[in-house]
Order: C-alpha cells, then structure tokens, then sequence
C-alpha cells in the first residue's frame, strides 16, 4: 500500500532514484569491508602485537565515542576520559571484589558510564562553548582528584590490579598472549561500531549533524535541542564506558591515568588527526596516533610532545578535516579526472 | 474571526534601550499582514519575542486562547508558529534535501528514531522533493547549503520553514538581496499558501508590500505607530514622512 | 584561630593576586578577540623561565630581571598573534582550543628540552625574605610584596582602561569590533597590543611566581585550569570580574588545602562546577 501511493508520487515527481540513494543510508561499501577485514587480518600476521592491537582497538572506540558529540553534535568536551575511567574502575572493582564474568561487567561500566553522563550532560547542555569547556574540563579534573584521594578503593597513584577475569562466555580464557583479548576487543568494537554507523545514519543522527550545523535554526523547526544533546552524551559517555572497561578487563591493571586530562587531550587529537564527523576518522586516528606514539615516543618522550604540537597546529590551521578529509578530498579529485 | 495571534503590552528593553514598548496586535486567522518601519524599529525583535528567542520583559504572547509567553522556541514551532530568519540561518553542512527531510521529520516527531535511515523514510523524503519542486530548488537537492548562491538560500531558508506546515508564518524580509524577478516569484509562493495559514511578514520594498499586504502596521522607535488597510497606510501623511525624513536624511 | 584564618586569609589573597595577574590577559583575549587560549599559561611559564635565566646566566638581579620577563615575554605574543593567532579569530572555538593545545605541548616540550624536567630555584633578594610585622600579625615579606605589584598594576591598568585613549579604543573594540573598525580604531593594532600586553602581564606574573607557584615544564597544564577557571567564572571582557574571581578561588583553594588536605584540589573543581551552574555567563560575565 504504502510503496504504491510512493511511487505514484515519485512517478508524478520525476524524483532521481539517485538523489534518494545519496540520502543517509547505511549500506555497506566496498572500501568499509576492506576496512573491517584489516584488524581480523592483523590478527593472523602480527600474533607478537597482539597487546598492542587490542589498545588500538579499545581506543579507537573511545575515540568513536568522543565523534559522536563532537563531530556528530558540535558539542566540545575536555573531560571525556571521566567515563572512559569510570567504566574502567566498574569493570575492574567488580572483579576485584570476585565477580570476573566479562560480559556483565563491561555491560556494567557501560551502565555507570551512562547514569554519571547523564547526570553531567544537563550542566554541559547549558550555556555556550566556554562554558561546556570549563565542566567538562572541570568534571575529569573532579574524578581524577576524587579517584586519586579515594585510593583505599582504586589504589590510587598505584592503580588497581588483581583483575582477574574469567573465561569469556565460559569457554576462551584470557591468555597471556592476548589473543582472546584481542578478538574480545574486536567484537566488542565491531558490534558497537555498527549499532551507532546506523544510529549516525537515522533520522536522529541527522537531527546531530543539524544541531552541530545550525543550532540557531533547530529549535526553529520544532526539535528540542536539549533533550537530543541530552540523549547523544548519555550514549557517548556509554560508549566510552565500555571501551574503558575493555580495557580494565584486557590488561587487567587500571591506572589513574584512564581519567587524567592528558588522556582527554590525545583523545581530541587523535579525532582531528583522523577527521571527526565520520566515524571511521575516530578509529583511522586513533590507529595512527598510537602506531606512532609507540615508535616515536619510545625514542624520545619530548620529541613526541612537540611534534604531536606541531601537527595539531598545522592540521587546525591548514587540513582541518584531518586525514579522512584529506582522502576525501583526494578522493573528489580523482573522480573528477575520472570523468 | 478568530484570533490566531496576539500580543498584550509586549515590551523589551536592553539595560537602557527599548527595542520594543507596549505592542499590543491582534492578527485573525488567514491575516495578510505586513509590518513595516525604518530599521532599527524593532520588527525582529518583535518576530523574536512572539517566537520566544527573546524573553519579553513585560507583556504577553497569545496563540488563539492560549497563552504562550513562557512556552520554549520548538514547543511554539510544535503548536504551528514558524518562523524565518532575516540572515539566514541554515545548515550549512547539510545539503538542501537533507534539510528539508530533517525539518519534515522534526515536524512528524520522527526525528527521534535512531534505528532506522533517513534513506529509508520514503515517505518523508517525497513530500520535501515535492517542497523542493515547488520552489524550483530540485536541480540543488543534492547541493550542500554553503555551496548555494544567496538567492537560493533565501529559498531554502522559505522552504525550512514551510516543511513544518505552520499555522502562522512569520516572515522576516523574505526577499531581502534576491532581485525584483525572484522575489515577486517567492511571494506568489507564499500567496499561494492555503488561505487559513496566517501570515506575518516584514518587508521593506514597498511594492511588494502593497501587492500582497491586506493589512500593514507601520512599527517606529519600537512602538506601533499606527494600523490600517493597505489603502490606509498608503495615505497616511504620518507614514509617508516617516519614510520620506528618513529619505532625506538617508 | 583567627591568627590561623586570617594568615589563611593573606596567603589566598597573595596567591589569589598571583593568579589574577597572569589571568588577565586571558579574560582579555577571550572578551576582545572570542579566542579560547589555552596556551596562556605557556606565557607565564615564559616569563617565569626567562626570568630564571636571566638570574642564573647573567647574574641579574631578581627585581630587574622582572620588568625584562615583562617585555620579552610580551614580545613573543605579539609575534605570535600577527603570526598564528589572528587567523584563528574567525576559527570555531574548538579550533581555537585544539590549536592551542598544540602550542602548549609545542611549549612545554620546549622548556623540557632547554631546561630540563625539574622544578627551577629561585633566590630572592634578602629584603623580601622572611616575615614583616604588620597589625600585630607575622605576615610573608614576599606575599605582601606580591599583593603590592599587583595592586599597582591593578590600578595602573585602571587607569589605562579608563583613562587613556587606547584604553578607549580597547573598551570600544570589546563591545562591537565592527563598530571599532567603522570609527577609524585600527582593531588590528588594537587586537596586537592587547594580546602582547596580556601576554607581558602573563610573564610577569609567571616570573614573579616562581616562588609561590613554582615553576617546570608542566606548569601550562597544571595551572590551566585555574586561568580559565577566573575568566569563566569571572567573565571574560572585564578587569573586576576576574579579579573578585581569582581572589575567591585563592582563598578557597588555598583554605581547602589548610583545613580538609584529604579533599584538597577537589574543592576548587567543586566550586567552579557550582559558579558555572549558577552564573552561566560568569559573575560579571556578558559573553559565555
């Protein structure tokens, strides 16, 4: 019924297919298959990496995460690592008090993450840039602070360790070559990824790329604002929630840093390196930040420092979409010579 | 005659200036209304206190018999009060028919679904094409918003605001910067809006004004000077060296 | 007791100032230019190092290394705002602030580089060590010379907002820039001298710092949220703002950390969550 009453209106419309086709939609290119089957590759061809492999992953969904309010909603935060730790101590705490099962605990960091997002987002809907900028800043520097004195729960500068973790859904045991932890990771990441790819593709995710590109003009078409930033931090604060307690459960240890502002800061970078507002630009820098900060930084901790600086100034001043915007644009070029 | 809507002693001051003193309008549904006045006299800043992005510092706003001064932005959009931008204000990332599909959604209270495509919102997706077409916008459907001449902008900006299907339209210089050909064209649109719609419009060319004005308030200093019947208006020696001394002046 | 609170209360007034001084340039530049400087503190580090530098290289005396800190590092902002700064005015602010981050790692890589990780000793001349009698009670000589620089600097700075005609091209750019540039005020210059002067002021007070505030290569990090917590919570644009602010914060971080150590830094986040809940537009603010 309803496809014949469409397509009479589109036969009335002479409505290009191709016109609807290029409206968000979520099917699966080419290019994003190849994408996915790289880090299942890497798992067979660099079994020594595997550690590092997994903390690619972790943080490429946490960088995820951060895309969706910044790149998606235009909400700016320096304070994301306050639920990545928070989903961190969750999943860590409860095993250390004897439950190690690993599914219900990243659920539960997840949670948290959630509940403590949603209580902050109403303090960071209000007021301008600046303002959001100061409470989240202001929230991470809390947490850190409150984790920090609080050590007779998390341990403090020492961090928590005896995370011990039993065997994933009962059958793979964590082993010491992070294997399990690996393909754990993965899965953990690839589920998420593709729940939110449809979540940005929605009409609700149109609603983000509106409030992110006219926040003057939502309100005046009906949409409350609030309500939908409210909504897409609560989820990104979830998100980062279970990326941190992937990463509790993974490397069993948690530290203080997963709350220190040094993480939230090469959180952003790693966004605007990769592009934000595309999803995959969150897990490309994420990938790219790391490979090198963990050749690069063990050569030399200041060097690392400065040009990591350096970069972030030249990507804002000259290639502000970042890598992906780069391709993009590459990309558009080609096709052009193309035709 | 219905009132669709009505202001009662509507006011706004800034620390020492008043934008807008003691406005007081009634406007019955299907109105043809233009509000005219030198610049400066606060015909936004009226269009911002009936939409509510000002809060006014003493008077009332009305919709029908409801009372609506304290009522949020989107929840007076919701009730059918829409309004457009003199600058424009769009979505610049956006492309026009993503806009369009956005605002129809937002008016379907759609917009909250998360589990579906946009691409699959057949429905929705034909009714902005039709909005598009209507406003010779379908050959940009595809073009991103800050790729767009001004002109077409304009048109977009009409467009946004007509995919939530107001009840009362409020138009702020609709025509401002497009050329006399286009904006005659623009406002048969809007002519050509069902007769129940009401519409508030702000315009300073004249001809338009009287071409499609059934009513016209001349606003100046933040007061409303006087009201009339086009033909009114156009006599009245007040308006004329309102206009005139600022010509002189100018 | 009271000698307790009340010596608490001095020292939060000493280090509140300290804070003001260096924050000023911030509220400025983020009232007149809209630009989130997170490097701002990277400028006081200046100071402070240039200072040190010139004390332990050149033999200069403390109290004439200082009024140097002031220009020189005045200077660097000048260059880096017609350089860099100035094409980000226009820039989101989430650009503004990422670029900055960069220059603020750029910085402190630097200083770890030249200067090494640890913290810098300073020597103070003889007379400002040591405690001075006043009213009965036994206050810091040094403190009180701190409270005294900024009180002249408060007032001089008075004097030149309200008093001199850059002074008024400052206060005009501030409230409409476009406005500004209409009259003939060249806002360019404006914008320069402004930045240069909230960067020398900055230096100077990273300078004179050193003692209370101490001063190493993390320092932009460490205390950035302290500035932007006084021009938050302040309201960028104003000079009394941020001055009731960061006196606030001074007594209260500096009480906090006295009388509940446990909760120490907590408290200062606390509070400005609570001041920014409240005040979203800060104190005396008008733009958020």
């Amino acid at each position: 019924m309803m496809g014949d009453k469409v397509t009479t209106l589109l036969k009335q419309t002479h409505v290009q297919p191709a016109t609807l086709r290029r409206l968000l939609h979520d099917r699966w290119q080419a290019l994003e298959v190849v994408f996915w089957l790289l880090p299942l590759a890497a798992f067979f061809l660099f079994p020594d990496y595997l550690v590092l492999g997994s903390q690619i992953l972790i943080v490429g969904l946490f960088a995820v995460s951060l895309d969706l309010i910044l790149g998606y909603a235009g909400i700016v935060s320096l304070g994301h690592a306050a639920f990545f730790g928070i989903g961190a101590y969750t999943a860590g705490l409860l095993a250390v008090q004897g439950w190690g099962e690993p599914l219900s605990g990243l659920l539960a960091g997840g949670a948290l993450a959630a509940l403590v997002g949603y209580a902050v987002s109403f303090l960071v809907v209000r007021g301008g840039d600046l303002s959001r900028l100061m409470v989240t800043l202001g929230i991470g520097l809390m947490l850190y602070e409150a984790a920090n004195k609080a050590a007779f729960i998390t341990g403090g500068v020492d961090g928590l360790s005896g995370v011990e973790m039993w065997k994933l859904l009962g059958l793979f045991e964590f082993d010491l070559y992070g294997k399990t932890a690996y393909l754990y990771s993965l899965a953990v990441l690839f589920g998420c990824f593709v729940m939110l790819r449809r979540l940005v593709n929605s009409p609700f995710g149109l609603s983000l790329r509106g409030l992110r590109e006219g926040p003057k003009r939502m309100p005046a078409i009906g949409a409350p604002v609030r309500r939908r930033q409210v909504a897409i931090f609560t989820v990104s604060a979830a998100v980062a929630g279970i990326a941190g307690a992937l990463l509790a459960q993974t490397t069993q240890f948690v530290g203080l840093d997963v709350l220190g502002f040094p993480r939230s800061a090469e959180l952003l970078i790693m966004l605007v390196l990769g592009g934000a507002g595309r999803l995959y630009g969150a897990l490309v820098g994420a990938a790219v930040f790391m490979l090198a900060q963990d050749y690069l930084a063990g050569l030399n901790p200041a060097y690392w420092q400065f040009w990591i600086g350096l970069l972030l100034v030249v990507i804002v001043l000259f290639a502000r979409g970042g890598i992906m915007g780069g391709l993009e644009v590459l990309y558009a070029r080609l096709g052009r010579k193309a035709k | 005659m219905t009132v669709a809507l009505r202001t009662q002693g509507l006011s706004k001051r800034w620390g020492a200036f008043q934008a807008n003193s003691d406005i007081s309008l009634s406007f019955p549904v299907g109105a043809r209304h233009a509000l005219i006045g030198p610049n400066g006299a606060g015909k936004t800043t009226f269009i911002n206190l009936l939409t509510g992005v000002y809060a006014p510092s003493a008077g009332e706003v009305f919709l029908g018999e409801e009372r609506i001064t304290d009522l949020p932005q989107h929840q007076r959009v919701k009730r059918g009060l829409t309004r457009t931008f003199q600058i424009n204000t769009l979505f610049p990332g956006l492309t026009v028919l993503e806009s369009v599909v956005l605002a129809i959604l937002e008016r379907k209270g759609m917009a909250g679904l998360w589990h579906k495509t946009v691409a699959s919102q057949r429905e929705e997706s034909a009714e902005a094409w039709e909005l598009l077409k209507t406003l010779h916008l379908e050959r940009d459907a595809d073009t991103l918003t800050r790729s767009l001449p001004y002109g077409k902008q304009r048109l977009v900006e009409i467009a946004l605001a007509l995919a939530t299907r107001p009840k009362i339209l409020l138009l702020d210089e609709p025509a401002a910067g497009i050329p006399a050909a286009e904006s005659a064209e623009l406002f048969s649109v809007i002519a050509g809006l069902p007769r129940e719609v009401t519409i508030l419009f702000i315009e300073h060319d004249m001809e338009l004004v009287f071409r499609f004005a059934e009513r016209i308030t001349v606003l100046v200093g933040g007061r409303v000077l006087t009201e009339g019947t086009a033909a009114q208006i156009a006599v009245d020696p007040r308006v004329k060296e309102v206009y005139l001394g600022e010509a002189q002046h100018g | 007791m009271i000698g307790n609170l009340l010596g608490v209360l001095f020292d939060g007034i000493a280090y509140g100032s300290l804070l003001f001084l260096i924050s000023i340039g911030l509220s400025v530049t983020m009232g007149l230019m809209n630009f989130v400087n997170l490097a701002h503190g990277a400028f006081a580090m200046l100071g402070g190092y240039v200072c040190v530098s010139l004390m332990t290289r050149l033999g200069v005396p403390f109290l004439a290394a200082l009024p140097v800190a002031f220009v020189a590092t005045a200077l660097v902002g000048m260059v880096l705002e017609r350089l860099l700064y100035q094409r980000l005015y226009r820039a989101s602010h989430l650009d503004q602030v990422l670029f900055s981050i960069g220059l603020t790692f750029m910085a402190i890589a630097a200083a770890t580089f030249v200067f090494g990780p640890t913290q810098q000793p300073v020597s103070l001349p003889e007379f400002l060590r040591g405690q001075v009698q006043v009213l009965g009670l036994d206050l810091g000589a040094y403190r009180l010379f701190l409270i005294a620089v900024v009180i002249a600097i408060t007032l001089a700075l008075g004097y030149l907002i309200e008093r001199t005609r850059f002074g008024a091209q400052i206060r005009a750019a501030v409230d409409n820039p476009q406005a500004s540039a209409g009259l003939g005020i060249n806002v360019n210059r404006v914008f320069a001298l402004t930045f240069a002067l909230g960067s020398g002021l900055a230096g100077l007070g990273g300078a004179l710092g050193i003692d209370v505030l101490g001063l190493d290569p993390t320092f932009p990090i460490k205390y950035m949220v302290y500035f932007l917590l006084v021009v938050a919570v302040g309201g960028a644009g104003t000079i009394q703002g941020p001055l009731v602010a960061a006196l606030l914060l001074g007594v209260f971080d500096v009480a906090g950390k006295y009388y509940v150590p446990e909760i120490g830094a907590f408290v200062i986040y606390a509070l400005m969550v609570v001041l920014l809940i409240l005040f979203p537009a800060g104190l005396y603010g008008r733009r958020a």
